[in-house]
C-alpha cells in the first residue's frame, strides 16, 4: 500500500472542491461563505504540503508515475501561496465589477489542482490529465467578466490556441511513446539516447506546446490580447501561478526524459530565450495599456527564466526558481498598484492614467518606483538579483553570446519601464483615485514592495531553500 | 572587531533620508527637512575626516578593512581603504552638505524628496569607492542611477525627460557588459574579492575581453569621446545641486574604475589598450575643448570642459607613470571641487535671471563684484593657473606623459591653452564688458550661504594650490605600489 499522506494535499482540495460546489448549489446567497471557505482550504493544503513533503527528497507513487521530491513541494508551495494571494487580492475587485460569485475562488481551486497534479507527475499521461484541468480553469477564468465583448474574446481565443498546443503536445507524447515504449519519464530517460530524427521531431512538439503554456516567443500571440482582455485578478492569476507550474514541468521535461538528449534540446531553448528576451522588451515600448505591457514584459521575463534553463546545470534550474519566485512578488506588487487606480467604482488602466500619480498618491508612487526599477533589474532591488543568478549560471556554462544579448535587453527593456516611472513622476497630475483600498490589496503591496527592497539584506536564505533542488 | 567605521559612512546618510522619509513634507521652504539632512552630512563629513585622520599613509594595504558574508560562499561584504580611495571620499562627503545647502533658491517643489534623493545618492558614492569586491561594487555604481535619474527628471530644466533617459539608458548599456566581466571573473579565478585578485591576478588569455567590457562602462561614466554626449545634456537639464554631484563625484567613479580595476586586474591589457585611451584622451582634450569655445550656455560650456578635463585624467592614469597617476588622482579631486564650484556660480546668476545663457550677462563686475572675484578663482583653477589645485593635477599629468609618450603630451599641452582660451572668454563676455542688458542692474549679490558654499570650495582649491602635500603624501604609497604590481606583473608575463 502507498504512503498516502504525500498525495494528501491533492486529495484533500479535490474533495474540498467538490465539496464547496454542492454547497454553493444548494445554498443561496452563499458566494462569500464559499469565497472565505476557499481561502481557508488553500492554507490547510498549503500546512499539509510543508508538513507531509517538504522534507521528502524524493519518492515516487502509483507505478512511478507520481513523483513528490523537492522541486515539486516547493513548487507546490509557491503555487498555493501565490493562489491564495491572488485570491485576497481579488475580493475587491469581484465586488465592484459585480462578478462575485462562487464559481471564481471554486475555479481558481481546481485550476490550482490541476497545477498541483503537473507539477508532481512523472508520467505523460498524469501531466497531460493534470495540464488539462488547469487549463480548464483558465478558459473558463478569462471569460469570467461575461458581459465584456473583450473578456469573451479573451476566453475564446485562449481556448482555441490552448487547445492547438495540446494537440501538437499530444503528439508529441506519442512520438515519444512510440520510441520508448513508456509513457514514464524515468523509463523514458533510459531508453532515449539514440538520434532518430523523429524522435527529434517529438520533442518539438512537446517544447512547442510547452513554449506556448508559459507564452515564450515564437508561440506568445495569444498573451496579450488574453491578458488584456480578463478580468484584471484573473491576469494577475495567470501572470504568476500557470507559469510557475509550467515552467516546473519545463524542467521535469528537459531534465529527466530528455537529458540524454541536451544537444538537441539546448539550441531550442537558448532560441526561445533570446527571442523571448528581445521581443518582449522591444514589443513592450509601443504599449498604451498597462495590461498588454506587463504581457509583455512577462514575456521577456519568461526569457530569462528560460536562460537559466538552457544551462543544462543544476545552478541553472535554481536560478530559474529564484528568478520565478521573485518575479512572482514582483508581479504581485504590480498588480496591487493597478488595482488601486479606482475611481468611483472604475478600474483604470492604462499608462496614460497614472499621470503624474506622485503629487497625490506619494506613497503608491513611490512603491510603484521601486517596483518598476526592480522588474528593470536595476540593483540593489530584488529583480537585479534575479537576473544576477541567471547571468551566473549561464556563464559558467561559457554561453557569452546568451549573456550578452541578455543583458543588452534588460537595457531595452529598461526603457519601457523608464517610460512608466517617467508618466508618474514627471507629467502633469490627474484627478485623485480613490483612497479607501481594501486591506488585504494594501497589506500586500507593502509586504511585497518590502520585500523587493530589503531582499538584498538577506540574499542567502531564497538560495538555501532553492539549492536542495537537485534534479540532475 | 573594531567599529565599523565605513560601514557606518555609507548607511548614515540613509538612516538620515528614512528619518526624513518619515517627516512632514511641506511645502515651500522645508527648514526641518533641511536642518535633518544637513546634520547627516556634516556628521558624515566629520566621519570621513576622522577617518583620514586614523588613515595611515605609510602603507599601502587597505585599512580598517569589513569583510561580511553576504552570499553563501560566493560575495563577501567587503569593504576598505587605501590612499587612492579615501580622498575620494573625503571629496563626497564635503560636497554634499555643500550640495544640500545649495538648494534654498534652486528647489521650489518636494524639498524633502530631493534631499531624500540626494542623501542616498551619498551613500552609493561611497559605497562605490569603498568597495573591496566586484559585485558589490557593481551593485552600488549602478544603484547611484535611480537617484540621480529622478534628480534630473523631476526637478530639471525644460528638455529633462529627454536628458533623464539618455544619462539612465547610456550608463545602464555601458555597465551590463561589466557585469558580464565581472561574474566571468568569479568563474575563471573563483572569487570576486578585489585583494584576492590582485594576489592571483586573472589569466592573460582573459584580460583583453574583461578589459574592454570593463573599460566600455567606465569609459561612458567617464565619459570619454565619442560616448560623451550625455553628460552636456545630464549637466545642462540637471538642477544646480544635481550637476555638482554628477560633475564632482559621478564622473570620479569612472576614474577610481580605471585605477583599481583596469590598471589592478588586467595590466597586460591596460599595457596594449594604452594607445586607445592615448588616442581617446587626446581627441577629448582637443575635440571638446573646440566645441566648448563655441557653447553659448554656461552650463554646456562647463560640461564639456568637464570632458576635457577628464581626457587629461585618463591620459595621466594610463601613463603608467608614478606622476602621470597622482597627478590624475589630484586633477580629479580638484576638477571635483572646481566644476561643483563653476556649476554653483552659474547657479547662482541663474536663480537670479533664469537664463543661462552667456549674452544675458556682461559687465556683471560693477553690480555684484564678490560673486565676480570668486567666479574669477574658479575660473583661473579651471584653466590650471599656478597656485590653484588645477595647476598641480595638470602638471603632474602632462609630467607623466612626457616620459610616457613625447607627441601625446605635446598635444595634450595644446589643450590646456585651449582650457584657458574657452574659460577665460566665458569669464569676458559674463563678467566684464558693458552692461547690455537692463534687468541685470538689479540682481544682487551673493547671499550669505551662497557665499559660504563659495569660500568653502575656493579655500581647498587654493590651499591645496600651494601645498599639495597632504593630497600627495596620502596617496604616494598606494600608488607606488600599484605601479610596482604593475610591472611585476608585466615582467611575469
Amino acid at each position: 500500500m502507498e504512503n498516502l499522506n504525500l498525495v494528501l494535499p491533492e486529495i484533500f482540495i479535490s474533495l474540498s472542491i467538490m465539496f464547496l460546489l454542492v454547497l454553493g448549489v444548494f445554498k443561496k446567497n452563499s458566494s462569500k461563505l464559499i469565497f472565505n471557505l476557499s481561502l481557508f482550504v488553500i492554507l490547510i493544503t498549503t500546512i499539509i504540503t510543508i508538513n507531509e513533503t517538504f522534507s521528502v527528497s524524493r519518492i515516487t507513487m502509483f507505478n512511478e508515475s507520481i513523483i513528490i521530491d523537492h522541486m515539486s513541494s516547493l513548487m507546490k508551495i509557491i503555487t498555493l501561496i501565490s493562489a491564495f494571494l491572488v485570491l485576497v487580492i481579488s475580493l475587491s475587485y469581484l465586488k465592484v465589477l459585480k462578478l462575485f460569485n462562487i464559481e471564481y475562488p471554486i475555479l481558481i481551486l481546481s485550476s490550482v489542482l490541476g497545477m498541483m497534479i503537473m507539477i508532481s507527475s512523472n508520467d505523460l499521461i498524469v501531466f497531460y490529465m493534470g495540464l488539462e484541468l488547469q487549463s480548464l480553469g483558465l478558459y473558463v477564468l478569462a471569460t469570467f467578466n461575461r458581459d465584456q465583448l473583450k473578456s469573451s474574446e479573451a476566453g475564446l481565443k485562449y481556448f482555441v490556441l490552448s487547445a492547438l498546443s495540446s494537440g501538437l503536445l499530444l503528439y508529441g507524447c506519442s512520438l515519444i511513446y512510440g520510441f520508448s515504449g513508456s509513457t514514464n519519464f524515468d523509463v523514458i530517460s533510459n531508453q532515449l539516447s539514440s538520434n532518430e530524427y523523429a524522435l527529434t521531431f517529438g520533442i518539438v512538439f512537446i517544447l512547442v506546446g510547452l513554449a506556448f503554456k508559459i507564452s515564450a516567443v515564437p508561440f506568445h500571440m495569444w498573451a496579450p490580447d488574453v491578458y488584456e482582455g480578463s478580468p484584471t485578478t484573473v491576469t494577475l492569476f495567470f501572470t504568476m501561478v500557470p507559469k510557475i507550474a509550467a515552467l516546473t514541468v519545463f524542467i521535469r521535461f528537459l531534465y529527466i526524459p530528455f537529458i540524454n538528449l541536451l544537444d538537441q534540446w539546448q539550441m531550442i531553448i537558448v532560441f526561445l530565450s533570446i527571442a523571448s528576451m528581445l521581443f518582449g522588451a522591444i514589443a513592450a515600448i509601443g504599449q498604451t495599456n498597462i495590461k498588454r505591457l506587463i504581457a509583455y514584459s512577462s514575456i521577456g521575463h519568461i526569457g530569462y527564466t528560460l536562460a537559466g534553463l538552457a544551462t543544462g546545470s543544476n545552478e541553472g534550474i535554481q536560478s530559474s526558481i529564484i528568478y520565478i519566485s521573485i518575479y512572482i512578488v514582483m508581479n504581485l506588487a504590480l498588480f496591487s498598484c493597478l488595482l488601486m487606480l479606482k475611481r468611483k467604482d472604475q478600474y483604470y488602466e492604462d499608462i496614460d492614467d497614472l499621470s503624474g500619480l506622485s503629487k497625490n498618491h506619494p506613497l503608491l508612487s513611490l512603491c510603484l518606483l521601486v517596483i518598476l526599477f526592480s522588474l528593470a533589474g536595476i540593483p540593489p532591488l530584488a529583480g537585479f538579483f534575479a537576473k544576477f543568478y541567471i547571468f551566473k549560471s549561464v556563464l559558467e556554462q561559457s554561453m557569452y553570446f546568451l549573456a550578452i544579448v541578455g543583458l543588452l535587453s534588460t537595457v531595452i527593456a529598461a526603457f519601457y519601464y523608464l517610460r512608466i516611472i517617467k508618466v508618474i513622476y514627471f507629467d502633469k497630475e490627474k484627478e485623485k483615485y480613490d483612497s479607501d483600498q481594501s486591506l488585504w490589496l494594501k497589506f500586500s503591496l507593502t509586504t511585497s514592495t518590502i520585500l523587493i527592497l530589503i531582499y538584498f539584506i538577506f540574499p542567502s536564505q531564497l538560495i538555501e531553500v532553492v539549492s536542495r533542488i537537485n534534479i540532475i | 572587531m573594531n567599529f565599523p567605521i565605513l560601514t557606518s559612512l555609507i548607511l548614515l546618510p540613509t538612516i538620515g533620508a528614512l528619518f526624513l522619509f518619515f517627516t512632514k513634507d511641506r511645502e515651500g521652504n522645508n527648514l526641518t527637512a533641511k536642518y535633518v539632512a544637513l546634520f547627516t552630512s556634516v556628521v558624515n563629513f566629520l566621519i570621513s575626516i576622522y577617518l583620514w585622520i586614523l588613515f595611515d599613509q605609510s602603507t599601502s594595504i587597505f585599512q580598517f578593512i569589513e569583510d561580511r558574508t553576504w552570499i553563501e560562499g560566493f560575495i563577501n561584504y567587503k569593504v576598505g581603504v587605501d590612499g587612492i580611495s579615501i580622498l575620494f571620499i573625503i571629496l563626497t562627503t564635503f560636497i554634499t552638505p555643500l550640495c544640500i545647502i545649495s538648494v534654498n533658491n534652486s528647489i521650489k517643489n518636494r524639498l524633502r524628496d530631493f534631499l531624500i534623493a540626494i542623501l542616498i545618492m551619498e551613500s552609493f558614492m561611497i559605497g562605490v569607492f569603498c568597495a573591496l569586491d566586484l559585485v558589490v561594487f557593481y551593485l552600488f555604481f549602478e544603484a547611484g542611477l535611480i537617484p540621480m535619474f529622478l534628480i534630473i527628471g523631476i526637478w530639471g530644466g525644460t528638455r529633462r525627460v529627454y536628458s533623464a533617459f539618455k544619462f539612465f539608458l547610456y550608463t545602464l548599456l555601458g555597465s551590463v557588459l561589466m557585469l558580464v566581466a565581472i561574474i566571468s571573473i568569479y568563474w575563471i579565478t573563483g572569487t570576486t574579492d578585489v585583494v584576492r585578485l590582485y594576489e592571483i591576478g586573472i589569466d592573460v588569455k582573459y584580460q583583453n575581453l574583461l578589459w574592454l567590457a570593463f573599460f566600455s562602462s567606465f569609459a561612458v561614466k567617464t565619459p570619454m569621446w565619442p560616448v560623451h554626449t550625455w553628460l552636456p545634456d545630464a549637466h545642462v537639464e540637471a538642477p544646480t545641486a544635481g550637476s555638482v554631484l554628477l560633475a564632482a563625484i559621478l564622473l570620479k567613479m569612472a576614474g577610481y574604475g580605471f585605477i583599481r580595476f583596469s590598471l589592478g586586474l588586467f595590466p597586460i591589457a591596460s599595457e596594449l589598450f594604452t594607445p586607445l585611451i592615448y588616442a581617446l584622451s587626446v581627441i577629448a582634450i582637443i575635440f571638446t575643448s573646440f566645441i566648448a569655445l563655441m557653447q553659448e550656455d554656461m552650463k554646456k560650456l562647463i560640461a564639456y570642459s568637464s570632458v576635457a578635463h577628464m581626457g587629461f585624467v585618463t591620459l595621466g592614469i594610463f601613463t603608467l607613470q608614478q606622476q602621470g597617476i597622482e597627478g590624475s588622482i589630484i586633477q580629479m579631486i580638484s576638477h571635483g571641487l572646481v566644476s561643483a564650484a563653476l556649476f554653483l556660480t552659474v547657479g547662482v546668476v541663474y536663480d537670479r535671471m533664469h537664463s543661462r545663457l552667456i549674452s544675458t550677462y556682461g559687465g556683471l563686475v560693477s553690480i555684484i563684484p564678490k560673486y565676480s572675484i570668486l567666479f574669477m578663482v574658479f575660473a583661473l583653477a579651471s584653466l590650471g593657473l599656478p597656485g590653484t589645485s588645477g595647476f598641480i593635477g595638470e602638471f603632474l599629468i602632462l609630467m607623466g606623459a612626457f616620459k610616457d609618450n613625447f607627441l601625446v603630451a605635446v598635444i595634450a599641452s595644446l589643450g590646456v591653452i585651449l582650457g584657458a582660451a574657452y574659460m577665460l572668454w566665458l569669464y569676458k563676455r559674463v563678467v566684464f564688458g558693458k552692461i547690455i542688458n537692463e534687468d541685470l542692474k538689479k540682481i544682487v549679490d551673493l547671499n550669505r550661504s551662497e557665499y559660504f558654499i563659495l569660500s568653502c570650495l575656493a579655500a581647498p582649491i587654493l590651499f591645496f594650490g600651494f601645498y599639495p602635500d597632504p593630497l600627495i603624501n596620502t596617496i604616494e604609497v598606494s600608488v607606488t605600489d600599484l605601479i610596482n604590481m604593475h610591472s611585476t606583473n608585466l615582467a611575469k608575463k
